[in-house]
């Protein structure tokens, strides 16, 4: 609005007013900004300040809740550490999310070479049902998987979760490495077949190194789904030497009515850490990953 | 294992010689290597897709122990109570509320990103997308711990601007808010993402001609960005109503479906009474409640991405 300058005022004049404008958006932009990142980080901020405070202060009502008043200690830490199965949690987290990601990408990388090179009876249909397997959710099936693994007697068993697992993570795998192998020019392939490549030999020495920032995107899209995923180890996995960091934390760490409020959020923070430390690195490559699953194909 | 491997080849080879040839064409040809390769993906989406969901069909029409088939009973006794609906009308009120507030929240902020310095974006843009890299049910702890009922740091928050004593999560309309509150919190930074990506793909030019042409700012958002921003609008917002919709972590962690089920998803209702109640056919005809709801939305988001995909 304030751009819509009357005509008759001077050049030098509306110069100098649209750059006060444009200062004034810039502050403007930076004020609201600023807003919306405190919205976005006050959660982490108040589960990272109370895990350091002591249980006396967390539960105590005077003072003001969003700074740490008394002692910091790490107590709740050294405690989650030593005195709970949280490092069990930890450990079973680590194999089923190594297995997914290995299965998963193994899958992927070969299914979207044959998807994007090769054609077969079928093959645009099988791109289709990767497509629309990305977009089932998992709340739709867990009831019949919870059947399914339950008649593989692998209830209970982080091993179950390592079968059901990558359904989670190859269909958009697949999904963006199609993308990417795509982009590869097909002359690539040609050079490389005159110089007497077999098709292993292709994707191991073009494909791979050629998508590598493709199949990294997947890589960390496969491990974030597979360390966040909630609802099949709450729903297959009972006993606390089987239960992995997200299920695990959320229900043995809140014990009977009294909240041990620092433990938990503790607990919470360490689950969370290896995916936002990962993110911390790689934050392109996640970028890209989550941008490319809807723009391309 | 090499060698007795090529004795074997021989053997057959001597044995029947035209199917031997027949076969190793039939191996050389592209398109088996083709298929083989994408077995593992096939196998994948066969047994934990295709088989679940007729599994599930099969499932809803029994009764609950499993013995004999029930027909549509349990889709007719879901339809007699009163909890049904609520979890309808409360999915579909959750659905569209927190995906507007995504969509306009991550709208905003993505311009407002793209406004500041050159320099400072990708911090910005680090710091934005933090909610969306913590595992939802873990950040959720957070928040239920920032509702608690007496230690609301919230509430104090609010009581210390002179505001009142929200009930937040033991009364239904609070519980709600909740709820939406979380998941707007947890999914705008997908919506920011995208849309970033979307702002930065538009050529300068067109500003620029427009600018010339004496457009104002908003006339140019409304001729120039919108436009160039509609079909990632839409399909983010078509994705992300299907993960919305089927949202179970932030609900079955914050409120639990409680107060007195007001809350309930579909996906955290059919975890109530298949899971936790051990009625497994009930749990699932619930769960296939979404499935024409989920088929429309991929409908539409196929047709999307296959334009996308044929104007490149």
């Amino acid at each position: 609005m304030a751009t819509q300058v009357a005509p008759s005022a001077s050049a030098a004049f509306t110069r100098g007013k649209s750059r006060g404008d444009r200062r004034w958006a810039l502050y403007a932009s930076y004020f609201f900004l600023m807003l919306f990142i405190i919205f976005f980080l006050f959660p982490p901020y108040y589960m990272l300040i109370t895990s350091f405070k002591t249980d006396q202060e967390i539960s105590s009502l005077a003072g003001n809740p969003w700074i740490i008043n008394g002692k910091v200690t790490l107590d709740h830490y050294t405690n989650l550490l030593f005195n709970t199965a949280f490092p069990t949690y930890f450990k079973n987290t680590v194999i089923v999310t190594f297995c997914t990601v290995a299965i998963s990408m193994v899958v992927s990388i070969l299914a979207a070479y044959s998807l994007a090179r090769m054609r077969f009876f079928g093959s645009t249909l099988l791109a289709t049902g990767v497509f629309l397997s990305y977009l089932v959710p998992e709340t739709l099936l867990f009831i019949p998987l919870f059947k399914i693994v339950g008649g593989l007697h692998l209830l209970n068993s982080y091993w179950g979760l390592v079968l059901v697992y990558p359904i989670i993570a190859v269909p958009f795998c697949t999904w963006i490495l199609i993308g990417y192998f795509s982009s590869i020019p097909r002359e690539l392939d040609e050079a490389a077949l005159i110089d007497g490549c077999n098709h292993l030999q292709m994707l191991l020495k073009i494909f791979i190194p050629v998508a590598l920032p493709g199949i990294i995107a997947a890589t960390i899209f496969a491990f974030t789904v597979s360390w966040a995923e909630f609802l099949y180890p709450l729903a297959f996995v009972y006993s606390e030497d089987q239960l992995v960091l997200t299920a695990g934390t959320v229900t043995t760490l809140i014990r009977g009515d009294v909240y041990h409020w620092g433990g938990l959020m503790a607990g919470a923070l360490l689950a969370a850490a290896p995916p936002v430390i990962l993110y911390a690195f790689l934050m392109d490559y996640y970028i890209a990953g989550l941008t490319s699953g809807a723009t391309k194909g | 294992m090499a060698r007795s491997t090529a004795v074997a080849n021989g053997r057959t080879a001597s044995a029947a010689p035209s199917f031997g040839a027949y076969m190793r064409g039939f191996w050389h040809q592209r398109s088996t290597l083709a298929f083989l390769m994408c077995m593992p993906l096939i196998l994948i989406i066969g047994g934990l897709v295709v088989y679940p969901f007729f599994y599930s069909i099969n499932l809803s029409l029994l009764n609950k122990s499993e013995t004999h088939y029930v027909g549509l009973g349990n889709f007719i006794f879901l339809f007699g109570r009163s909890t049904f609906w609520m979890v309808v009308r409360q999915s579909i009120l959750f659905t569209f509320t927190a995906v507007f507030f995504k969509a306009v929240i991550g709208f905003i902020c993505a311009h407002l990103i793209h406004n500041v310095h050159e320099r400072g974006q990708r911090i910005w843009r680090g710091l934005s997308l933090v909610p969306w890299v913590i595992p939802p049910a873990l950040s959720t702890l957070g928040w239920w711990w920032l509702f608690d009922p007496t230690y609301s740091a919230i509430n104090w928050l609010l009581e210390a601007m002179g505001g009142p004593h929200i009930p937040w999560l033991s009364q239904t309309f609070w519980a709600r808010t909740a709820v939406i509150l979380v998941n707007i919190w947890y999914g705008s930074p997908f919506f920011l993402i995208m849309y970033l990506a979307a702002l930065k793909s538009i050529p300068e030019e067109l500003y620029d001609a427009a600018k010339v042409d004496g457009a104002s700012a908003v006339q140019r958002l409304l001729y120039v960005t919108l436009p160039m921003l509609r079909n990632i609008v839409a399909i983010t917002m078509l994705f992300s109503t299907i993960v919305t919709f089927a949202n179970f972590d932030i609900v079955r962690v914050l409120t639990g479906g409680g107060p007195r089920n007001t809350t309930h998803m579909f996906g955290t209702y059919a975890f109530h009474l298949g899971i936790q109640s051990g009625d497994v056919p009930l749990g699932a005809a619930v769960a296939l409640f979404m499935f024409p709801i989920l088929a429309v939305f991929a409908f539409f988001i196929l047709r999307d991405v296959r334009q996308r995909a044929s104007r490149v």
